[in-house]
């Protein structure tokens, strides 16, 4: 065979001398192109899985992990969820490759016999100043629209960031959540001789061939719109009866296990449902749904056709589950059996196609990658304006920190009912039919940080997500994550990849939080450079009691206005997990105990825009005198603006004050009443100075216009 | 008083209505299957929010079609109660049940939000424990709710007071005046864009929407 064949597969010479070890002869064409999809670091995480063993698995409640998606238990319920990448997709043809990532990171949810209840979507944009930039962000929320609202799986959160970084590689990181009763819980594998395998859902076609292989595991050189055929194209409303036909099918009991065709399709299903199983699957291509004649058995195996799903049944009850299918108006056809030799035995018009051996093929290769400590940029702390109010009004229309509703309204984020915080505060809250307690779930990075400091960036991003999660009034529970790096085979961009995750494990373990599932994505670069390292936090927690949930906007005049934690003058992100700690559970146990109004995490343009933001969120004004804020020493700007880790906002009534300071008394925490809600402007003093007065009908306009107006503008 | 929810392939809030109708009004209800053809057990059927068949042509086009459809016809004319809401008032426009047609929203995009309806006749089956001008919050959710219809039907639809409810303040998607919900002449079939059924427990954030439902069981 030419190198040339596995070389554009996207193998490597010495992967193509281990297939020929493993087969003892050379590779069919179709063998080849098994083994490069499964071995591609979209499917099989070569470059990165070493690390990813270092993620502790398990927390304060039973994990469910190992498979498509994790979870944990609560109550008797299993939460599962995980969140994908489908950047390279989005950036080639944004609507149907935001569209396509939401729909496979659903699949992933309801194979588990969960049903899907939520989705989150964490963005990542080139800034909104020339026109492939609008039209990549237009097209990726438009992409998230057409398949979630037509699913009906409500988007309740997420967040969205713009910069230069990531002009020639935008990122759609997609997250969905779901419940089942724990003993419903479904297996993605394969079990028991003879047992007949079912392919369910679209007709194969030729897209989407090589879509983990060649799109994703590589970097955008200047031509990418070439790679547009490897980009699937989503149809929501299959993928709709497909989650009510399959989780009817689980509910008869007599489905051994399902996965569905996400990544490399046909050859991920079936070849890691055999390795899962232990055994082998015998399939047969002449009876797949094919959209088109003529194609090649390799093509078949590869193509990443959305909306299918592979089952394996009970002999002799194979009817009760294709029945269901054709209620629903699908295709459902037995594909296939489980055999007992572990091999994937695979044949066309009578012949054997691929006889390979199922662990080896779902087992990809180990490398040890090479890194190098980057230098640590520090960035000097800058916010534009004259004096605090234009500086203020200028974060505040910054697209990073401006609101979001101009997206999420485009997002049904109420369908299923379940919705009981609406988007546009800290996480998401959803209530849990005919339970007392709900959910609460927030994504978040800040590529920034990372990149000045992936091991603390990475911390903080997971502290941020714990802390978006406690001012709702919910202790996190589980951790989801999406690592979105550049080219892992050069060493600078491996170094912040493995900093990265070193700084999650030691904060998850520190937090006592188990990572149940994830997703890595590598290659993120385009000729203008790589992407800021961005390893996206998914977070879920319990709010033990849902009537005690708690939001970011002032609810009452005369309530006060308290800031837990300490100010810190610093140019570099700095993070205490002690602290940090500290500072939530004064927090979660003040929400419990019912002595808190409203709370908010300080995050992007600190203390001024946290305020801001409730203000304007409200419609109430406030007056605050920070001159008490530790320390005194700080400069206007700090006080301001600086963007201090461990700090929340919470109004209590004033005579809640004493209650409140023996909780933080108790977990020394420093706690200082900073100001009064009231009035129609935001008002903050410092020793009788005004720092900062606004009227609130004018922040709410600058923060409410910013998005729109960019994108009007050309 | 026993309710129907119509499921068609693709109809996403029919587990909402049926929720709300089994444990917030605590009255019987079953899920109808879109190949049914008899309803004649039930009193009032609901026509779900979502996108049946998908949608990909125009809203409720293909659904018109389907085996259900004509028994909802049938059901209507013998006076029993239809509620479409959203998609289903979609439905309803397109299977002619229903004067004027929903288009794309005036800003060309699916918006998502609470908005305010104001209550115009409550002296029918689904209004009347509401007083004439109530004003409701009440969530929207859709693309295509442009209420649109020319003078003549316009004229008619107020001289038989078949106007159910007007959008108060701002007009969110353009309707034409500012029309939220439509009744049929006879007054035993209404359709409204907002979602009832999205508003009917506290926890969501407005109980509003539960004046439709408790009309109905009145």
């Amino acid at each position: 065979m030419e190198p040339k064949v596995w070389r554009e597969l996207g193998l490597k010479d010495e992967e193509y001398t281990r297939i020929e070890t493993i087969l003892k002869r050379e590779p069919s064409p179709t063998e080849l192109a098994m083994f490069s999809v499964e071995w591609s670091e979209h499917c099989g995480y070569p470059r990165s899985r070493k690390w990813l063993k270092l993620f502790p698995q398990t927390g304060k409640y039973e994990t469910l992990v190992g498979e498509d998606a994790g979870g944990f238990v609560y109550d008797g319920l299993a939460i599962i969820f995980k969140m994908e990448s489908h950047n390279h997709p989005s950036q080639v043809e944004p609507k149907q490759g935001a569209a396509t990532g939401v729909g496979g990171i659903i699949r992933d949810i309801f194979t588990s016999g969960a049903r899907p209840i939520a989705l989150f979507d964490s963005l990542r944009f080139g800034r909104l100043n020339t026109p492939l930039n609008k039209y990549i962000f237009n097209g990726v929320i438009d992409g998230i629209q057409f398949y979630g609202n037509c699913v009906g799986v409500p988007t309740v959160g997420g967040e969205i960031y713009f910069d230069d970084a990531y002009a020639g590689n935008c990122l759609v990181n997609v997250m969905c959540l779901g419940v089942a009763p724990r003993e419903k819980i479904a297996r993605a594998y394969a079990k028991g001789p003879g047992n007949p395998i079912i392919y369910a859902g679209s007709k194969t076609g030729r897209d989407g061939i090589g879509g983990c292989s060649i799109l994703a595991s590589t970097v955008f050189e200047a031509a990418e719109i070439e790679k547009r055929p490897t980009v699937q194209v989503g149809d929501p409303f299959t993928e709709k009866c497909l989650i009510e036909a399959t989780l009817e099918s689980l509910a008869t009991g007599v489905v051994v296990g399902v996965k569905d065709m996400g990544a490399a399709g046909l050859t991920c299903s079936s070849s890691e449902m055999a390795a899962a199983g232990g055994v082998g699957i015998d399939l047969d291509l002449d009876k797949i749904p094919l959209r088109e004649a003529g194609m090649e058995p390799w093509e078949i195996m590869m193509s990443e056709s959305q909306e299918r799903m592979l089952l394996c049944v009970e002999k002799g009850k194979e009817d009760k589950v294709l029945k269901i299918f054709h209620k629903w108006g699908l295709d459902a056809v037995i594909v296939g059996e489980v055999i007992k030799d572990k091999k994937m035995l695979i044949k066309s018009k009578g012949k054997v196609i691929c006889d390979a051996p199922t662990e080896e093929l779902a087992k990809a290769p180990i490398y040890d990658m090479k890194f190098t400590k980057s230098e640590i940029r520090s960035s000097k702390f800058e916010v534009k304006g004259k004096n605090p109010n234009e500086k203020l009004l200028n974060l505040l229309s910054d697209p990073n920190i401006a609101s979001k509703k101009w997206v999420y309204e485009q997002y049904d984020h109420m369908v299923q009912t379940n919705t009981a915080v609406l988007p546009g505060g800290d996480a998401a809250v959803l209530r849990v039919r005919g339970k007392n307690w709900g959910i609460a779930a927030t994504t978040d990075c800040n590529g920034r940080y990372c990149q000045q400091d992936p091991y603390i960036g990475a911390q903080i991003a997971v502290a941020e997500a714990a802390r978006n999660l406690v001012v709702t009034g919910a202790e996190p529970a589980a951790v989801t994550d999406c690592l979105n790096f550049g080219n892992p085979e050069k060493p600078d961009r491996f170094f912040q990849f493995k900093s990265c995750v070193e700084g999650i494990v030691d904060a998850c373990k520190f937090f006592e939080l188990p990572v149940v599932s994830g997703n890595v994505s590598f290659y993120n670069e385009s000729p203008q450079g790589p992407i800021l390292p961005t390893p996206t936090i998914g977070m879920v927690g319990i709010i033990k009691d849902i009537e005690r949930r708690c939001t970011a906007p002032f609810k009452d005049n005369g309530d006060l206005i308290v800031l837990l934690g300490g100010n810190k003058e610093a140019e570099m992100p700095e993070l205490d997990l002690d602290v940090e700690l500290r500072v939530q559970k004064t927090c979660l146990e003040a929400i419990r105990a019912g002595i808190v109004r409203s709370a908010h995490d300080l995050s992007e343009g600190g203390l001024a825009v946290a305020l801001a933001e409730c203000a304007i969120l409200s419609g109430k004004g406030a007056v605050m005198n920070i001159s008490s804020n530790p320390p005194l020493n700080a400069g206007d700007h700090y006080l301001l603006f600086a963007e201090t880790q461990s700090r929340i906002i919470m109004t209590i009534s004033p005579d809640k004050i004493f209650s409140l300071s023996d909780v933080a008394m108790l977990y020394e925490v420093p706690c200082a009443i900073i100001g009064k809600v009231g009035g129609r402007s935001l008002v903050i003093m410092k020793n009788k100075k005004r720092l900062v007065n606004l009227p609130v009908n004018r922040l709410q306009k600058v923060y409410f216009s910013a998005l729109p107006g960019l994108l009007k503008g050309k | 008083m026993r309710f129907g929810v119509i499921v068609f392939p693709g109809s996403n809030c029919d587990r909402d209505c049926f929720n709300v109708v089994k444990d917030v009004l605590k009255r019987p209800v079953e899920y109808v299957w879109h190949q049914e053809t008899k309803l004649d057990h039930l009193d009032c059927v609901i026509l779900p929010g979502g996108f049946s068949y998908g949608d990909y042509l125009r809203c409720g086009a293909v659904a018109r079609f389907s085996p259900v459809m004509a028994a909802v016809k049938n059901f209507a004319g013998r006076g029993g109660k239809v509620l479409g809401i959203c998609n289903g008032f979609q439905i309803l426009t397109e299977a002619g049940l229903l004067p004027g047609a929903l288009i794309r929203n005036r800003a060309l995009h699916f918006i998502c939000r609470h908005v305010t309806i104001r209550a115009e006749n409550v002296k029918t089956a689904f209004t009347r424990k509401m007083k004439k001008g109530q004003l409701l919050n009440i969530p929207i959710a859709h693309g295509e709710g442009n209420y649109t219809c020319d003078q003549a039907t316009l004229n008619e639809l107020k001289r038989y007071k078949q106007i159910a409810f007007t959008y108060y303040g701002e007009n969110p998607n353009g309707s034409t005046a500012k029309i939220a919900g439509v009744f049929n002449k006879k007054r035993n079939v209404l359709g409204m864009m907002p979602h009832p059924e999205r508003a009917a427990e506290g926890i969501l954030g407005s109980e509003n929407g539960l004046n439709i439902f408790k009309s109905l069981i009145s």
